[in-house]
């Protein structure tokens, strides 16, 4: 069509300007893009972490800090029907020595039921047994991390580590879990319970993992327990029962407001490109006053001249849109090489920025275009 | 008599502008006919009135009162659009200032009126190159204005105002920014257009510009006057006066 061929000639001659219109909407959909791909690409690998962990699993989680949870009271859990086995953990912060080498570790106290329920793996030597609980057994099992920072590539069984100063027997180490939720879940330390309750100086329970013998009965299980636990604790504010569902439910309603947030943000840096757009449309108006009035003096009615305008502003939005995607894919990537995050594109956010910044164009060009097309010839002849 | 009957009929015609509350009258009741196939200039001094009445004969402006009949069509009551149609049908423009535009090439610049009237490409590109090579620029058809003389950019303006055939070719001051010798070709081109058939309306201050018409018809102060008036060239201010019978 004539009037599209007008519009891309008078976008070519003045190449740098049309450049800077489309800066806007450029920076515009291609930020949309990035940071809803690392949005999503973030409550991928939230959910897929947490999916990892089961969803056969239960935590209770005690935390009222004026009530007492000792480790009998867990045990009345284990008598509620439907349960397979339960893991209850002591937990708190421990500095660890290997030669010249510290670290801080999160430090898990549990018994030998919690390398089952939570579904871990051992990477080599054992896990905690029952014996080392009851003589309060100065030895540990190592996450994935913990043991590399400490030993490197060697083998860390059979060798011994200072926890806050004492002597430990390393007895095992445990394969990779990933992190999880922004904490990771290889930096650890984990000691029978009773060793552990001595480091964290207290006998309270603070969380205890409940396997389910059926995955379809949890919700059961779960409302039984929160019945033992009310009878147990009273004030049902300090205490929580909680399914892996819940968690991912929480974990991904906190990273869709992110998503949104981000999204947000870059869609008002749209709005700002399509001003600028409006803007330089007004002066390109301007500056060719004279050409429309030669346009109209020849015969170029209103709806011409505004449709040139038009059709200018629609294809800068438009071609910007088309570079903003291309390089907001290219910029996503280069996120995820450099920094090993998931992202996750969104064809539909793809479309949609796109058609954004198409209606932007028409939005912001139609006022500068109107402006054009209703110049009066005579006037717009004579203006230099 | 021959019956030639006219192209242009304007009866009583008045143009007033305003200005901070001071009416100025630039036109006060003008009449004339051109008939078909006419060479006729319209000459007067500055301000007298010259602008004001093309832009009325090419339908740029409306006037204030009056008729006018172009080709057996009332402009008066007609819609902006309306004339926007009458204007790329009809007339040609040959301003003093060429009014080219300055991006598009020589050939682009004549396929314009072309473009608004629905011509399809290969067609158009055909008629302004023929209307280029009627002015004899065939061979810088490819040329920006700027790369162009001030005599070949209006001959590029001549092409474009000839290119869709329009029965009127409406000039104002078409030599006033060139020098005389070149004015004289571009006096030439029109004649042998009048002489192809078109209908001239030049407009002019310039006595020796105004004489190459058949018909030569004077305003002054918003009024016209035509045979037996004479026609005075003022040396001492270089302006020119009309002085009634
Ligand atoms: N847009 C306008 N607003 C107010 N007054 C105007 C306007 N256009 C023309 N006039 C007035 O109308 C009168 C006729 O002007 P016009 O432009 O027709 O003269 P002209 O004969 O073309 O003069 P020149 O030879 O200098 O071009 C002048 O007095 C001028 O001041
Ligand atoms: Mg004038």
């Amino acid at each position: 069509m004539q009037t599209l061929k007008m519009a891309l000639k008078s976008i070519i001659a003045n190449k740098i300007r049309a450049f800077l219109t489309m800066l806007g909407i450029i920076i515009g959909v291609s930020s949309v893009i990035v940071m809803v791909a690392i949005g999503q690409g973030s409550t991928k690998d939230v959910q897929d972490q947490i999916g990892s962990l089961g969803t056969n699993v239960l935590t209770v989680s005690v935390t009222g800090s004026d009530v007492t949870f000792k480790e009998g009271d867990a045990d009345q859990i284990k008598d509620v029907n439907g349960i397979e086995e339960i893991a209850p953990t002591v937990s708190g912060r421990v500095t660890l020595k290997k030669g010249k080498t510290n670290t801080q570790v999160s430090m898990i106290g549990t018994t030998s039921s919690y390398l089952k329920v939570r579904d871990l793996q051992l990477q080599s030597g054992r896990f905690i047994a029952d014996l080392d609980h009851e003589n309060h057994s100065k030895i540990a099992v190592l996450g994935s991390d913990t043991a590399q920072t400490l030993f490197g590539l060697g083998d860390p069984v059979g060798e011994s580590i200072k926890v806050n100063g004492t002597s430990y027997k390393v007895v095992g180490v445990l394969e990779s879990v990933g992190s999880s939720l922004g904490t990771s879940g290889d930096s650890t330390i984990i000691v029978p319970l009773s060793t552990g309750q001595r480091l964290a100086s207290t006998t309270n329970i603070g969380t205890t993992y409940v396997k389910v013998e059926n995955e379809n009965s949890i919700n059961f299980v779960s409302s039984r327990i929160e019945s033992t636990m009310n009878s147990i604790v009273g004030d049902a504010d300090s205490y929580s029962v909680s399914s892996q569902k819940d968690l991912m439910e929480t974990a991904s309603s906190v990273n869709e407001t992110m998503t949104l947030m981000l999204g947000g943000s870059a869609a008002i840096s749209l709005i700002v490109g399509g001003i600028g757009i409006m803007n330089i449309m007004l002066v390109s108006v301007s500056e060719r006053t004279k050409e429309i009035g030669i346009r109209k003096a020849i015969g170029a009615k209103r709806k011409n001249i505004l449709l040139q305008f038009l059709i200018e502003a629609v294809v800068l939005s438009s071609f910007g849109g088309i570079i903003g995607v291309g390089i907001g894919v290219v910029s996503a990537q280069i996120y995820t090489v450099v920094t090993g995050s998931t992202i996750a594109y969104s064809i539909p956010v793809m479309l949609l920025s796109f058609v954004f910044s198409l209606l932007v164009g028409v939005v912001f060009g139609v006022f500068p275009a109107n402006k054009a097309s209703k110049l009066d010839p005579i006037q717009a002849l004579r203006y230099e | 008599m021959t019956m030639i009957e006219p192209i242009i009929q304007i009866k009583n015609m008045e143009k007033m502008y305003e200005l901070g509350g001071e009416t100025v009258m630039a036109l006060k009741g003008v009449s004339l006919d051109i008939k078909k196939g006419d060479f006729i200039s319209i000459i007067g001094p500055s301000g007298s009135g010259k602008s004001t009445f093309m832009n009325m004969i090419g339908c740029l402006d409306r006037p204030d009162s009056g008729e006018y009949m172009l080709d057996n069509e009332k402009i008066g009551k007609m819609k902006r659009s309306q004339l926007a149609t009458i204007r790329n049908e009809k007339i040609g423009f040959i301003f003093q200032n060429f009014n080219l535009i300055s991006k598009l090439t020589a050939v682009e610049n004549v396929e314009l009126p072309l473009i608004y009237r629905g011509m399809k490409a290969v067609e158009r590109r055909e008629t302004a190159l023929a209307a280029l090579e009627k002015v004899g620029l065939a061979d810088r058809a490819n040329h920006l204005p700027s790369q162009l003389s001030g005599g070949q950019q209006q001959r590029v303006a001549i092409a474009r105002a000839l290119a869709g055939h329009p029965p009127i070719l409406l000039a104002d001051e078409p030599t006033g920014a060139l020098d005389s010798k070149t004015s004289k070709d571009i006096l030439a081109i029109m004649k042998s257009l009048n002489e192809q058939g078109h209908t001239i309306i030049l407009i002019t201050h310039d006595l020796d510009v105004a004489k190459q018409a058949s018909r030569v018809v004077r305003i002054h102060d918003g009024q016209l006057y035509e045979n037996g008036g004479e026609w005075f060239a003022d040396a001492q201010n270089g302006t020119e006066k009309y002085y009634s019978k």
